[in-house]
């Protein structure tokens, strides 16, 4: 008398859990620490709104949208390694096509008063993406710092206009509403009878960064991920495998600036209000920093350093009241907008010499020294 | 002097010519390979070879010529286009994706027989997912071919020279190749690397029956495997035929050796 064997074989007490299928390797989360504290990370996430006070609500839910936005441009320059300067300018089109949408038609902006998320943040998206895909061909033609160069341009072209154009915009120091976050007549931005307004937005961005991340991680794993980072390392190489240059990289612009353009429509609705000077060169530096600081070519590492770089400034205001020299006025030299400033420059300069994988390699490293803790090999 | 080449060609090179500004790097080359031939080039460095991969995988336009595979005129194509023809090459200089581990570059070379699209990739579920574990599979058989067991989930930048050779022919192998470029597959290798390198080539032509262009510096090697030579220098074929009638062709022994000064 035979038995049918096991479907899967068993996993033996004591042994090391080996993979079995490739379906198993190819897990998002392929191993048990990895199940274990993704779930704890999201567990804390859910339960922070209700011990933390609402400010730093405000913060962290802002540090989510930065997050979706610092991963788009991971996908260009980390993946595809198209150095992309003209993050902000993406950033601007998906908040302005949000805001224009979802405004109200009697204001004195443009509106059209479709306040469904579901329709504007798509819609911030791809008319973002649609820009993306026109400046794709730049890309195909230049290289590295001349990229780099044109997609600044990108920035300067864009602040102008969003200075000028103030029936869209409502001109510099005056602003405009950001988009109206509304689901099916559920406002996200008026505090309910169960949670704050402030709770509400920190979960609604909590659950699009999930969402988007798990996005992201699937394309970047996948065939087009490869093709990315192989057009990055070798691009004749890459060539020569059957990867059209042409292709990817428009198809890095358009995924890129997709996420920068729902991460605009997004960036504002927290403080809801905007301003068409926010959209410059210093908020594009900040994009480069999250993805230097966090990790080029990660997810994870994305999120890590658009939530360090979010937290940044709220810290250095802590500062004067424990170094005693620096003044909290902007008024006083050295003041905490300055030493902020000075910190985003230290800490692009640190991350490159020490650890140019950023905050994702020192996880690394802090995961590889426990794994065989006490035994250093 | 041309062997007969048993069968339809599956490249037919004619009468190509290249120019670099004043520099003719290929000066008037013709030749065919045969559809189960390995196919040798040599010359001293300088002499064109590279320069023939490079116009056979679309890198370079040639002034003037013809080249057709499988019966397809190649000039004018882009290499991706090439490469779903089913030419596949490696590298003098190793042209691997540095970063990736060794099946991430594997699965590179499988690209263009993975079909899905963006819309699939961020969905996952369904057609990416089963059409990476299809691929990786196929992937595996060439992993074990190779014996890179070892070496698999190592980002290639940190593998030995001769490994990451070694790795560039799987990834070639990958495309499933109605034709392969080997460019200097055993330069800067030691002996037993060598050996190891001669053995794989032998393995491909036996097992998979994939027809090859070899370009090597190392004559033992060429002499031992190729059925057929093709010699050039500064661009200029001299002749074409058989190992031992290639080895005492006058004109080659000129090309690698000098000449006397005539007195």
């Amino acid at each position: 008398m035979t038995t049918t064997p096991a479907r899967r074989p068993r996993q033996l007490s004591g042994r090391p859990r080996f993979y079995t299928s490739y379906a198993q390797q190819l897990r998002m989360f392929n191993t048990r620490p990895k199940r274990v504290s993704v779930g704890v990370l999201m567990a804390l996430a859910v339960l922070v709104p209700f011990y933390v006070n609402d400010e730093v609500l405000q913060l962290l839910a802002v540090g989510f949208v930065a997050s979706i936005g610092a991963i788009g441009l991971n996908i260009v320059t980390g993946y595809a390694g198209q150095i992309s300067l003209g993050h902000a300018f993406f950033l601007a089109i998906g908040a302005y096509t949000a805001a224009a949408l979802s405004g109200d038609p009697d204001e004195r902006t443009i509106g059209f008063g479709i306040t469904n998320l579901l329709v504007w943040l798509p819609a911030a998206g791809l008319v973002a993406a649609l820009f993306g895909v026109l400046v794709a061909p730049l890309a195909t033609r230049l290289r590295g710092l001349y990229l780099a160069i044109v997609t600044l341009g990108l920035v300067f072209l864009g602040e102008h206009i969003f200075k000028e154009w103030s029936s869209l915009t409502g001109g510099p120091g005056v602003g405009r509403p950001a988009a109206v976050p509304e689901l099916f007549g559920y406002r996200f931005d008026e505090g309910g009878e169960l949670l704050t307004r402030d709770q509400q937005l920190y979960l609604l961005m909590l659950v699009l960064l999930a969402i988007f991340a798990v996005l992201a991680f699937n394309l970047v794993r996948s065939k087009v991920g490869r093709a990315f980072s192989a057009v990055r390392d070798r691009d004749i190489a890459a060539e020569i495998m059957g990867v059209s240059l042409r292709k990817y990289k428009t198809l890095a612009f358009a995924v890129s600036s997709f996420y920068a353009g729902c991460a605009g429509a997004l960036l504002y609705t927290v403080a809801g209000f905007f301003d068409p000077t926010s959209f410059n060169l210093l908020m594009s530096v900040q994009y480069i920093a999250m993805v230097l600081i966090g990790g080029a070519g990660t997810i994870s590492g994305s999120i890590m350093g658009a939530m360090f770089i979010t937290l940044v400034p709220r810290l250095t205001r802590e500062l004067p009241a424990y170094v005693p020299f620096i003044a909290a006025e902007p008024t006083g030299v050295p003041n905490v907008f300055q030493v902020e400033t000075v910190l985003y420059g230290l800490l692009i300069i640190g991350f490159l010499i020490f650890e140019p994988r950023g905050l994702y390699g020192i996880w690394v490293r802090l995961r590889n020294y426990w794994k065989s803790w006490p035994f250093s090999y | 002097m041309n062997g007969p080449v048993p069968g339809e060609p599956i490249l037919e090179v004619d009468d190509v010519h290249l120019y670099f500004a004043g520099v003719h790097a290929i000066n008037g080359v013709s030749f065919e390979v045969g559809p189960s031939e390995l196919f040798a080039i040599i010359g001293p460095n300088g002499a064109g070879k590279t320069s023939i991969f490079n116009v056979l995988s679309g890198v370079y336009a040639p002034g003037k010529g013809r080249v057709r595979f499988n019966g397809t005129d190649l000039l004018g194509l882009r290499p991706h286009d090439i490469a779903a023809l089913g030419l596949a090459r490696t590298f003098q200089n190793v042209e691997l994706f540095a970063n990736l581990t060794v099946l991430d570059n594997l699965m590179l070379g499988r690209h263009q027989h993975i079909r899905y699209g963006a819309p699939a990739a961020f969905a996952w579920f369904g057609r990416a997912r089963r059409e990476e574990i299809a691929n990786r599979a196929t992937v595996e058989d060439i992993v074990d071919f190779l014996e890179l067991e070892q070496w698999r989930g190592y980002p290639v930048g940190l593998l030995p020279f001769g490994v990451q050779k070694r790795v560039e022919l799987g990834r070639a192998l990958a495309m499933e190749p109605k034709l392969l470029l080997l460019d200097e597959p055993v330069a800067g290798m030691n002996l037993e690397e060598t050996e190891d390198m001669a053995r794989f080539v032998l393995d491909i032509r036996e097992e998979l029956d994939i027809p090859m262009i070899l370009v090597e510096h190392d004559m033992g090697m060429v002499m031992d495997l190729a059925d057929r030579v093709l010699v050039m220098d500064f661009g200029s074929p001299i002749t074409t035929g058989t190992p031992a009638e290639v080895q005492s062709h006058p004109g080659v022994i000129r090309a690698y050796l000098g000449q006397e000064q005539a007195s």
